[in-house]
């Protein structure tokens, strides 16, 4: 299959999982262009497992159409398979088998031709970092040492189409730096990458993200973009004394969302005030808040974060909610 | 099916089954622990079994007869005895387990050759049947060489004849140890598929492995293939321990025992396969393989006679595979018959292999709803 960069790998069209009476994936539309990292950003239970389980023919949609790589699933799953690699959120491969040995498993059932087998697990070892670990039992390893084993498994017969659920929920920051440069890497060499992931600065590494929460897909586009679309509703407020502040700024209308950040406060604002205000607006009504309130503080605007934009996407009823950071 | 695939599975079950030692120790231990419990419970030589003795005749040859018999030390004369009724008013009662009884014709049943003397047994309890068999082969001769009837080197057996209440059937070492085989592969062979799937399950590797070109046949064939080596190698266990502790005949051929032994261990994989395939945990598969191992020992034929079983048991009873493997196995190893001359009993066994082994297959979906 010859894919460049603007092809569409992934399309989905009402996608909708139920389980009896839970709606956990609601009418999700997905559009994944070949040779990115996409990342899929949600809370816990925001139905990205189910989600990615579905794209790889593993569940049964209850609604919706899926085409991956030009297959129409669940009815062409089998077929997907030999061309798709799954990193499962929870660490899957043998506990009680070698690291070699796992990999010589997966090379055989992904059908790496026999030939090139012993090469390439000699590469995969080496690229992981686990030469001087190829005899330890994979159940021993360390939670992140897993993570790593277990893209190296993903990867070994090469795959055009790779699903990654919460590939690094156990790698310490310095550690997952590394690992991604792997799936940059892999992007880099043609392969197409789903990541889900509830690590914002993750997610603001991906080409493209898409935001779900509670099974809504409810923001989509590159980093840039969403982040874009919060121009000027993101103000910090140096306070004295911000618990205060905090409770008194959560009253103004129009306020989504205030969460401490150190000494600071991060306010969020919406679109428009209640009395149709702008953005800009609801900040002077804040400090005109504070200011009647007696306390001391400085607004200024700064540029939105994904934090922002996934706040902002998931809390636009939440007006009251505080949100400690 | 793809042969490198279908490799893959096994090489990786056989690794894996190396390092589980628990498992590792029930291919070994469980055999020789089943063996030696039920094999000695039955075959154990008592010695000083309370007996009583009623020497009707009182002649010389009575009393040397039974003066052997107290010889053995097989028995000690603790009661004293009038009649035959109240020695079985003594068994009954449970002050003995052993009732000698030689009637007043002993003299003229010895020239006739006909039984000489009554040993009666407390049945219920198979060792003490166990040692009256012993006793009944007393050689009548030893004391008083009997002119008509040359003197020879085996004992002449059935002439003292031995009544056994409670447990007609006399089962031995020798009887129970072919269907100790079936009773430990059943409980073995069940166990390990019943549990192969749901573990993979429970530890999440299905998801990875359902996710991969692999398909179910492959699945499933993979998963059984290692484990008939295992169960042919706990039959030789079985076999070589019966033979060399309870000197168990094979009047039949060695090949036709592992022949039917094969059959048994297919069987009992593929219904531990289905029962995987149901089964949400490991506890839930452990219920079940012992909602299945119950019946077949119940009524198989192993515990109970067969024939002596109401109608709807029988029938219920066909379905399981112990219950034919049962019939080819004392059939092969004990009165010599060869696997053709059963052949309805080796059908039956094959079907159940091919009925489970598809229903596992069919039942099982690479898929996680
Ligand atoms: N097999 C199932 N049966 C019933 N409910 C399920 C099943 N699988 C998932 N759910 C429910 O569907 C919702 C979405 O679950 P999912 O695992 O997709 O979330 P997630 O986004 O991957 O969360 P996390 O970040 O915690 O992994 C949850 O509410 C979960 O309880
Ligand atoms: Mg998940």
């Amino acid at each position: 299959m010859n894919i460049d960069s603007d092809t569409v790998v992934i399309r989905a069209h009402g996608l909708t999982r139920r389980f009896g009476e839970l709606v956990a994936v609601d009418r999700v539309d997905l559009q994944v262009p070949a040779r990115r990292v996409y990342g899929f950003l949600g809370p816990n239970g925001s139905g990205k497992s189910t989600t990615i389980r579905m794209l790889c023919g593993l569940l049964t949609p209850s609604a919706g159409e899926i085409e991956v790589l030009g297959l129409r699933i669940p009815a062409e799953a089998e077929a997907l398979r030999r061309h798709i690699g799954y990193m499962t959120q929870r660490f899957s491969l043998f506990e009680d088998l070698t690291v070699r040995e796992n990999l010589e498993f997966l090379a055989a059932v992904q059908g790496v031709p026999k030939a090139k087998t012993k090469a390439r697990i000699g590469e995969l070892l080496g690229q992981y970092h686990f030469g001087d670990r190829q005899k330890q039992l994979a159940g021993t390893l360390s939670g992140g040492q897993k993570q790593r084993l277990a893209l190296a498994g993903a990867v070994i017969h090469e795959p055009e189409l790779l699903f990654l659920d919460e590939p690094t929920s156990a790698v310490d920051p310095e550690s997952r730096r590394d690992f991604w440069e792997k799936l940059f890497e892999l992007a880099d060499a043609g392969t197409t990458l789903l990541v889900s992931t509830h690590l914002m600065d993750e997610a603001e590494r991906c080409h493209r993200l898409a935001i779900l929460n509670l099974g809504v897909l409810v923001a989509d586009g590159t980093p840039a973009e969403l982040t874009g679309r919060l121009q000027g509703r993101t103000f910090i407020v140096e306070a004295a004394d911000p618990r205060r502040a905090q409770r008194l700024i959560v009253d103004v209308p129009g306020v989504l969302s205030v969460a401490q950040v150190g000494n600071n406060l991060r306010v969020l604002t919406a679109e428009r005030g209640d009395a149709a205000e702008s953005a800009a607006g609801i900040g002077q009504r804040i400090d005109e808040v504070l200011a009647h309130a007696g306390q001391t503080a400085q607004t200024t605007a700064t540029p939105a974060n994904l934090e922002d934009v996934f706040v902002a996407a998931t809390r636009n009823d939440a007006k009251h909610a505080v949100q400690a950071a | 099916m793809n042969g490198r695939r279908l490799w893959a599975i096994v090489i990786k079950e056989l690794r894996q089954l190396r390092r589980d030692r628990i498992t590792l120790a029930m291919v070994v231990v469980v055999p020789v622990i089943q063996l030696v419990l039920f094999g000695y419970a039955i075959n154990l030589n008592l010695r000083g079994l309370d007996a009583g003795i009623v020497d009707q005749a009182n002649t010389a040859g009575s009393r040397a007869l039974v003066m052997d018999m107290l010889a053995t030390d097989v028995i000690s004369a603790t009661q004293k005895a009038d009649s035959p009724q109240q020695l079985m008013a003594m068994i009954r009662r449970g002050r003995i387990s052993i009732g000698i009884v030689v009637p007043p014709d002993f003299e003229r049943r010895r020239i006739d050759g006909r039984p000489v003397a009554q040993v009666l047994v407390d049945g219920s309890d198979t060792t003490v049947q166990n040692a009256a068999a012993q006793l009944a082969q007393t050689p009548l001769d030893s004391a008083l060489p009997d002119t008509r009837a040359p003197a020879t080197s085996t004992p002449p057996l059935g002439r003292i004849s031995v009544v056994s209440f409670y447990n007609p059937q006399r089962v031995s070492a020798i009887n129970i140890v072919p269907g100790l085989i079936g009773v430990i592969l059943t409980m073995t062979m069940v166990l390990f598929t019943a549990i192969a799937i749901v573990r993979e399950r429970e530890r999440g590797n299905m998801e990875l492995l359902i996710a991969t070109p692999l398909t179910s046949t492959e699945l499933m064939v993979g998963k059984v293939l290692p484990y008939i080596v295992i169960g042919l190698l706990q039959t030789t266990v079985i076999l070589a321990l019966g033979i060399w502790l309870f000197d168990v005949p094979i009047r039949g051929s060695v090949l036709d025992v592992y022949l039917a032994t094969g059959l048994l261990i297919l069987a009992n994989l593929s219904l531990g396969l289905l029962i995987s395939t149901r089964a949400q945990s490991q506890f839930q598969a452990m219920q079940m393989t012992f909602f299945v191992f119950l019946p077949s020992i119940l009524l198989s034929g192993f515990m109970f006679p067969f024939a002596g079983m109401p109608r709807p048991a029988q029938w219920f009873a066909e379905i399981l595979p112990l219950t034919h493997f049962l019939r080819l196995i004392r059939g092969v190893m004990l009165r010599g018959a060869s696997l053709g001359e059963m052949r309805a009993d080796v059908l039956a066994l094959v079907a159940f292999v091919a009925v489970m082994m598809t229903a596992a297959i069919l039942r099982f979906h690479k898929r996680l709803d």
